[in-house]
This record gives C-alpha cells, structure tokens and sequence, in this order.
C-alpha cells in the first residue's frame, strides 16, 4: 500500500469515528429529551437554590446535639465493621496465599469467596440484607462487615504472596510449627501494609456507612433522608457538613498512624 | 558411626524431572564438605530433602540413627531442630531487629502458645546475645535487619542456625550473593565453627575454588548424580570438567592458573 492511500484511510476511519460518536450523543439526547441549553442554564439556579436552603438555620444547630450522636454511633458502626471483618479477612488470606496456605486446595476457595464478597457492591450488600435484618444497625454492619471482609483478604493474599516465601522457609527449617511461623514471620512482615489496608477501609466505610443508613435507616443516613423528605434543608445540610467534617478528621488520623508506622 | 546417610535418594518433579537420581553417600561427624555443581543440578534439592522442606520420591535418608523420610508431626519439628539451614537471600524477617530474627532459630523447640507469642527463655536470649557478640555483630542487636549490609544479614542467619545448637549445618549457597571480600568472612566463620564446635558443616557452593580452599571433602553433582566423592586434592581438572559439563571452559581455565600461581 502507498504511503497516500495509508493516511487516507487513516483520516477517513477518524471521520468516521467521530461522526459516530456525535450521532449517538444527539440519538440520545433526543431519546431523553435533553435539552443542552437549559441543562447549562438551570446551573446558576441551581446553585442559588443551594445557597439559599443549604445554610444550616437556627432549627437545625439545635438539631446539632442529636446530629452528633447518629454520627458517632455511624462513624464507631464503620469502624467496628472493618476491624472485625479485617481480623477474618487476615484469616482467610493466610489460607488462600500461596506461601502460607495448609494444602494447595484451599488457595481458589479462598479467593473465590474473597471475590464474591468483594464484587458485590456494599448498597447490594444492604438490600439483600435487609431481607433478614430489616431497617436494624446490623444490615449496616453486617453490609460493611462483608464487603471488608472480601476486600481485605484479597489485598492480604497478594501482600502476603509478595513478602515472599523466604522468611517463612527458614522457619520451618527452624522446626517451628504452623501458628509459630505466621505471628513471628508472616504477621510482623505483613504488619505496616495490613494497618493501612485496615485504615483505608474505615474511611471509606463512614462514607459508606451514610449511604447505607439511608437504605436501611438507621444512622446518619437516616437522619439525613427524614430532614431532607420534611423539606428540612438547613438540618439535612448540617447533617453533610458534619459528616465532612468527620470523613476529614478520621483520614487526618490515619495518615498520622500511617506515617508514624511506616 | 556415621551422622547422615543417604541411600538410593530419588526426587522426581512430575513425571518428566529428575531432580535428584539414586544418590547415596554418607557424612561423619564433624565433617565439612562442600557440595559443588552447575545450575540445576538438584544441589538445592539434596539440601531441602535432608531437612525435609522437600519430601524425596524414593530412596532412605538416615541422621543420628532416625529414618527422615517418614517423620510426621513433633518429631519431624524435633529432626529439624537439630540442623541449622543458612540460605543464599539470608531468609530474615528485615522489618525485625537482629536478636529477634537470632532467636526465631528457637522456635522449634516451643509449644504452640510460646511460639505464637514469641515467649524466649531468659538463658535462651543470653545465648543468642553471646553467639551474636561471636559474631561481630554486638553493635547491630537491635537494629532492624533491613538496615545490614549484605555479610551481616548472613551472619545474622548463621546466627539463627546456631543458636538452634544443631548439630549440622545446611548452607545452600551462602555466598552467592555477597561481594568477595564478605564473602571470605562466612567462608572463614563457618570454618571456623566446624573447627571449634566440631558441628557439621554441609555446604552448596558454585565457586569451585572456595570449595577446594575450605573443604574437606568435596561432593560433586551433575543432573542429579553424585559425579565425584573425595578429597579436593584428588579431583582432577577434568572431573570439574565432566561436573559442570561444556559450559566450564573459563572456569577451568582459571583453576588452571590459579594452580599455577
């Protein structure tokens, strides 16, 4: 082929490409009658309105107090959830790793679970467990607790595959037994990387554990789809502004831990 | 009587590799013999079989008097604290300090509950502080290892084996990794802990000339079969030749030299 008839072609593929992507984008904003000017135009209103009802009035700083409390119990629900979930996830790494596994037999069992409960996202989690646990805390925790659970033991496979077999191999040669080799070699190895797994995993539960408390009403979330669904605007806003607040302060602290254990 | 015996040991990966073909030989007491061959030759394989990190397909191996090959449980944990392995990478936990990784070497002889909990004996930590003052390492006791220069990591594994008190040392390429000058401190240290504490040394080794400097003995092995058993002045060059196989051409050219020197 010519050089000309190559870049040719090239440019005629690009057209059409380009003319495909746009055919689509306006079939679809027909389809959902979109109509792009007002789009664009209803976001200064949009943003007027905010300011206007978002300010947290008088009502809702004396909501503060009640605010506060559903806050704590959500923020110690999360934290709960993923340290507990973390302690089985390590248990479950151990016998999925390659380096650490009892028999080769347990490594795809273990990772399939892990996977299963990872993939299923956490406000699924919710719905399915709300069918046993109704509108209670524990479809909260229980929500955080599984997602956790698969996320950690998959992180901790591959960190415990990638400490390496090395340390565990002179242990044994050591004569030391199973449980031995995993708390003196496997666990201080393994210890920096665990800590922040389980940190990152408390901060993005109390994020997650406000939209789950709107689909299981209980928590924070709760508070914030009664006063929203009441026109409360003012409280509803108090209750996003503190939950913020809290998400900034507890990723403030583990960022110290991390950077003082690291 | 001898101290370890193998008998007709075969390791088979698979259906295809040989990894180890009938090798018998046995060790006295106090012996130091250095095991030397090519790259996948089954050297490795010979070491983890002794001490059990690697069953062996057929075939007996018998240390102080106990057939290894069927141990279980306890008394495989017992066999293995009677043998200290040093290993090419040193194997050390490097985000412990070095008395920590010193005394992992007595791990095996606690219960499940001490050595979850990594409870050591007041006698037993002083012995590890006095095996790791022999060694030179008193300055670095608590530092943590990934702060040692390559020599020291493996002192700090000689440490660990003996503090064990076996009664035979595995190296499996201690030096493979360390530049020559450390590298002749843990030749010189295991040599001197085979002469002083009559422990038993067996070691893996690629350099042929650290092998015949420090061995008694030398083991030769080529695709799994002991190819020479002797002392180091009787193997000829071309025995080294017939162990490393056509790809020693350099190497025996600087044997050759170095004899000559």
């Amino acid at each position: 082929m010519q050089p000309d008839a190559f870049f040719r072609r090239r440019r005629l593929q690009s057209a059409l490409f380009f003319i495909a992507i746009v055919a689509i984008t306006y079939g679809g904003m027909v389809l959902t009658q979109f109509d792009l000017v007002q789009g664009l135009g209803i976001i200064p209103r949009a943003f007027a309105w905010g300011v206007v009802n978002f300010v947290p009035d008088e009502r809702a700083w004396a909501r503060l107090p009640r605010i506060l409390e559903k806050l704590q119990e959500t923020v110690l629900v999360a934290v709960a959830s993923s340290t507990i979930a973390s302690i089985f996830g390590l248990g479950l790494a151990l016998l999925g790793a390659n380096t650490t596994r009892p028999h080769p037999w347990f490594s795809l069992p273990a990772r399939a679970i892990a996977s299963v409960f990872r993939n299923i996202d956490v406000s699924v989690w919710a719905l399915i467990l709300l069918f046993s646990f109704g509108q209670s805390g524990f479809t909260g925790f229980f929500a955080l607790f599984f997602v956790t659970f698969g996320f950690i033991t998959r992180v901790m496979v591959e960190t415990i595959d990638e400490v390496g077999i090395e340390p565990v191999e002179a242990l044994r040669a050591t004569g030391a037994g199973y449980a031995a080799i995993i708390s003196q070699s496997v666990i201080p190895a393994c210890l920096p990387q665990l800590i922040s797994w389980v940190l990152y995993m408390i901060e993005t539960n109390i994020r997650s554990a406000t939209l789950v408390g709107i689909l299981t009403g209980t928590g924070i979330g709760f508070l914030f789809d009664l006063y929203f669904k009441n026109f409360s605007y003012g409280s509803a806003s108090l209750v996003v502004l503190t939950t913020v607040a809290a998400v900034l302060i507890i990723e403030a602290v583990s960022n110290y831990i991390r950077r003082t254990i690291l | 009587m001898s101290l370890l015996e193998l008998d007709q040991v075969t390791k088979r990966y698979g259906a295809e590799t040989l990894a180890l073909d009938s090798i018998s030989f046995s060790v006295q007491p106090g012996e130091f013999v250095a095991i030397i061959g090519p790259s996948g030759a089954g050297k490795s394989t010979l070491l983890r079989c002794i001490n059990r990190l690697i069953d062996v397909t057929s075939g007996d191996i018998r240390f102080d008097g106990v057939s290894v090959p069927q141990l279980r449980g306890p008394a495989l944990r017992r066999h293995r604290t009677q043998i200290g392995m040093i290993f090419q990478h040193y194997n050390l936990v490097n985000r412990l300090s070095v008395i920590e990784n010193v005394l992992h070497g007595r791990l095996g002889y606690k219960n499940t509950l001490q050595g979850i909990l990594g409870l050591y004996s007041e006698e037993e930590k002083r012995e590890a502080v006095r095996i790791i003052e022999t060694l030179g390492l008193s300055e670095q006791m608590y530092k943590r290892c990934d702060q040692l220069s390559g020599g020291q990591k493996q002192r700090v594994g000689i440490a660990r084996a003996l503090v064990q008190q076996p009664k035979m040392l595995l190296c499996d390429e201690p030096i493979a990794s360390l530049d020559p000058s450390s590298a002749k401190v843990i030749m010189d240290t295991l040599q001197e802990i085979n002469r002083s504490t009559g422990i038993t040394v067996l070691v893996n080794l690629h350099q042929v000339d650290v092998a015949l400097h420090y061995a008694e003995r030398i083991i030769g092995v080529n695709r799994g079969r002991v190819i020479y058993d002797g002392p180091p002045h009787a193997l000829s060059n071309a025995q080294i030749y017939q162990i490393y196989g056509s790809e020693a051409g350099e190497l025996i050219l600087d044997l050759k030299e170095r004899y000559a020197a």
